[in-house]
């Protein structure tokens, strides 16, 4: 990635450059996450995650004048950086995880996987780079590495919060990319995903009492039995 | 001008319909309103339908496009010879059966009536819309409504859970069908994605393609028809439903699968191929052959006519066949006889089955029983529908002068002509098939005797018989409607052949009407005088000579002689209505001699067995043969998928993940 930075440095404006740096941070944090085990920082890495999301997005919209990006860019800051944070965080408090740590098998091996994973999206993603004419071209390789990551993070989770976390993450690096593949999506498709986060969320917090109160546990391995024989 | 109104009217009729039902179900429980005003109502756009396609039948095809359904694909309707005469079949059919509906449903049976109301109008809309569809997507949206409202017809009186799961059946096999018919567009419309009929028309798929579309229309259109094997859900689901949805289902609803694979094969598709027709002529030749000897063993009343129905599709496919076959060897006039012959049989089997189907509706509400060994002497308590139900078992068995005699009697003139084919093989095959059909011929004789007389005749043999009220006044307008298109029809085929003209020109590229009608309405001579001719006329008139004649001759000479004296009894003390023969009885030799054909399990009582009970089953083979192994490999085979399903959301997650990289990956490879 800082070999990518280092080709591009001489030809790219300080907007770009300050692009890819969030991106960067971006996938730090995806790493962050997925090596944490703590609820509470997962939570607020999240947050950082969405802070990092909205001031991309706000520099491509000053900086390509597309208004549509500003709406962007102003959910993005509403919507992941102070009201879903603030939600899970009373939905921990509530469901008492606040402290819970999560044990997590063999961070170094998820690590190693994680490194993998970027890998290959940055390899997938270089097609996709040379066809895109956005300013931010450079970040989709990046954007897709958090998709992934997040993905991998959904899957190695046990308990309820952090999936949905991972899920929420998710979405983050699915929003990132499309900033950088095509400045963004249209209006209309990311105020129905805007929602969609926001009904899912709620739905989630009532399958979390539901889980807890069947099971004394929000450790989802318990639905195992769940399956049909 | 003028031309261009005839669809606009029909598709008010149509759109007429729909709004009876809606009207229907926004008072479900305003019982009046629905039986005596919104289903005559029906009935009577019913018959402006038959009126308004009886004139499209001559006037030269019509379009409109309907701005309904999805933004970019709109309907698109056409009104030509042929669905125009399927449309009169439908609205002469419905017109018939609608009056009775008005008598028939009751309150507080099933479903609300309301409800009934919208579905049964819903039914008749969309199976308006199979026959006015002139593309791909309104002919599947139009097709499916027929076969969910149909659906929720049958299972009206859900709580039974045989019923239901009738029903479960008929939709089951309905969907499979309709896969097929999609991929038969599918293969139709080629790599130009335009569902548009006239799209079809005009682009020619190549190769084996026609075929494979062909097989694929045949499969979808055969298992809505009850073509075997795909005829399980038959005489399940006609049972099922309550009389009027049994009669529109066997009478018309059948008939749109027929509409379906003559559009496909004679319009859609270029040319055809001759084993196509002996494929179909084979198909309906076995399919005629099982349902009859089938019906004539069967206790149900309703069943035993649902295989009737069987019986008669594949008399129409045997006529479908041979008109195939004369087609693709290139022979216009002979295939216009077997085209006439085939539709004619359809309009005569719309009009007697659905006739029969609503007896048994009346004779079930009378006795609340369906059951041949429990029915018996309904003629003395029942005499209209009686009456009415000889005219239709008549017609059925094909006996002169009635409607079922005359296209019987073409399809049998058609075989007659097949010695001109250039085929030598065909040429030795086909009179063995002409011999099955009369077989056929005579068997479903002997199902309608045995159907109208251990209903109608002998002694009641249930005591709440004594019971039983013959059928209300709107249910027997209905019964007389149906039954005296029956008489109609028997007695005026030159007429229906005139009809029959447009249809047959536009299929096959000739007509019937000038050969067969020239000389005069009385005489029906189908290729030439000198060969055969039919005159029903001659035939009422000798038949209403003769009946008085033996009546008194009989009545002179034997019964004058005969004595009635007290002395020996014959053995036969005193007699019982049980002593009577029985449904299985009469059955008996027919079971016997076809016994191959019969999957049965037989329960004898043991000779010291005070309460002696006998039982017999007769099963259809095909569930042995065919299904149950079929459900036996789709059960393990999903026992293997299940293998997947472990439970752990993370596992489940793990697949879209691996899903979602191998396609990353090979997209960018």
């Amino acid at each position: 990635m800082s070999a990518v930075n280092a080709s591009l440095i001489h030809a790219i404006p300080l907007s770009s450059q300050v692009i890819n740096l969030c991106a960067a941070i971006m996938l730090l944090l995806g790493f962050a996450m997925l090596a944490q085990r703590r609820v509470l920082t997962l939570i607020n890495l999240f947050m950082l995650q969405g802070l990092v999301l909205f001031i991309s997005t706000l520099i491509v919209a000053l900086t390509t004048s597309q208004s549509h990006l500003l709406w962007s860019a102003g959910l993005t800051l509403l919507l992941k950086v102070i009201a879903l944070p603030l939600i899970l965080h009373r939905l921990i408090r509530r469901l008492s995880v606040k402290w819970d740590i999560e044990t997590l098998l063999n961070i170094p091996t998820i690590m190693l996987i994680g490194i993998a994973l970027v890998v290959i999206a940055f390899n997938v993603a270089q097609p996709i780079s040379q066809l895109s004419g956005t300013i931010t071209r450079a970040t989709i390789g990046i954007a897709l590495a958090c998709v992934l990551l997040a993905f991998l993070m959904m899957i190695t989770r046990s308990k309820a919060v952090p999936q949905v976390i991972a899920f929420l993450a998710m979405e983050n690096g699915l929003f990132f990319a499309a900033t950088s593949a095509t400045y963004g999506m249209p209006m209309v498709v990311e105020l129905g995903i805007a929602l969609d986060v926001m009904v899912g969320m709620v739905i989630l917090g009532v399958f979390f009492f539901q889980i807890r109160q069947q099971f004394d546990s929000l450790d989802i391995r318990h639905m195992e039995r769940n399956k049909e024989q | 001008m003028r031309q261009a109104l005839l669809i606009d009217w029909v598709l008010i009729t149509a759109l007429g319909w729909l709004l009876i039902g809606v009207i229907g179900v926004s008072f479900p429980r305003n019982f009046r309103l629905i039986s005596r005003v919104l289903f005559p109502l029906g009935a009577l756009c019913a018959l402006l339908l038959a009126l308004l396609a009886l004139f499209g039948v001559g006037a030269s095809p019509q379009v409109r496009i309907l701005p309904l359904g999805l933004p970019d694909l709109p309907f698109h309707l056409r009104l030509d010879a042929l669905s125009a005469f399927f449309l009169f079949l439908l609205g002469a059919t419905a017109a018939g059966i609608s009056i009775y509906a008005a008598g028939y449903f009751r309150k507080g049976e099933g479903t609300a009536p309301g409800l009934q109301c919208l579905l049964y109008h819903i039914f008749l809309t969309s199976m308006a819309f199979v026959m006015l569809a002139d593309d791909g997507y309104s002919f599947m949206v139009a097709w499916e409504s027929m076969a969910l409202s149909s659906f929720l017809l049958v299972t009206s009186e859900h709580r039974h859970a045989e019923i239901r799961r009738a029903g479960y059946l008929y939709l089951l096999v309905a969907h499979i069908g309709a896969v097929g018919i999609l991929l038969s567009f599918g293969v139709m419309a080629g790599s130009a994605g335009d569902y548009t009929f006239d799209a079809m028309r005009n682009f020619s798929v190549a190769g084996f393609w026609p075929t494979i579309a062909f097989l694929l229309a045949l499969f979808g259109f055969g298992a809505k028809a009850g073509l075997l094997p795909l005829h399980i859900w038959l005489p399940e689901a006609h049972p099922a439903a309550p009389s009027p949805v049994s009669a529109m289902m066997s009478g018309v609803m059948l008939k749109t699968a027929i509409y379906g694979l003559l559009r496909v094969s004679f319009d859609l598709l270029h040319a055809q191929l001759w084993w196509w027709g002996i494929l179909l002529l084979l198909l309906g030749l076995v399919t005629a052959l099982f349902g009859v000897i089938f019906s004539t063993v069967q206790s149900d009343m309703k069943r035993l006519l649902a295989y009737s129905s069987i019986e008669n599709i594949g008399l129409i496919f045997v006529g479908f066949g041979l008109t195939l076959i004369f087609k693709s060897f290139l022979l216009p006039s002979l295939a216009a006889l077997a085209l006439t012959a085939t539709l004619y049989h359809c309009l005569n089997h719309a009009f007697f089955k659905s006739l029969l189907f609503l007896c048994t509706g009346s004779v079930l509400h009378a006795t609340r029983e369906r059951n041949l060994g429990k029915l018996g002497g309904l003629i003395h308590r029942m005499p209209w529908v009686t009456w009415l139900a000889l005219i239709g078992v008549l017609a059925s068995a094909g006996l002169p002068p009635f409607n079922g005699f005359v296209s019987e009697w073409l399809l049998l003139q058609s075989f007659l002509f097949t010695s001109g084919l250039p085929q030598g093989y065909l040429n030795m095959l086909l009179p063995v098939v002409a011999g099955a059909v009369a077989l056929i011929a005579a068997l479903a004789g002997f199902a309608m005797v045995k159907f109208f007389g251990i209903v109608f005749l002998g002694q009641p043999r249930e005591e709440k018989l004594a019971q039983a009220r013959d059928a209300g006044r709107l249910e027997r307008l209905g019964l007389l409607w149906l039954a005296v298109g029956c008489v109609l029809l028997g007695l005026l085929p030159n007429v229906v052949i005139a009809l029959l003209d447009p249809v047959t020109r536009l299929l096959v590229g000739s007509g019937l009407r000038y050969t067969a009608t020239s000389h005069g309405w009385w005489l029906l001579a189908p290729i030439s005088e000198d060969r055969a001719s039919y005159s029903p006329a001659i035939f009422l008139v000798s038949i209403a000579l003769f009946m008085p004649l033996v009546y008194w001759v009989v009545r002179r000479f034997y019964h004058g002689r005969l004595q009635r004296v007290p002395a020996w009894d014959c053995g036969f003390p005193l007699q019982t209505s049980r002593m009577q023969d029985t449904a299985e009885g009469f059955g008996q030799p027919i079971r016997r001699i076809f016994s191959p054909f019969f999957k049965r399990t037989r329960e004898h009582p043991s000779p010291f067995d005070t309460h002696p009970r006998y039982r017999s089953l007769v099963e259809d083979p095909f569930w042995y043969w065919l299904y149950l192994p079929i459900a036996r490999i789709v059960e393990q085979g999903t026992r293997l998928i299940a293998f997947l399903q472990q439970g752990r959301i993370a596992i489940y997650l793990l697949y879209s993940f691996v899903t979602l990289l191998t396609l990353l990956v090979l997209t960018r490879g």
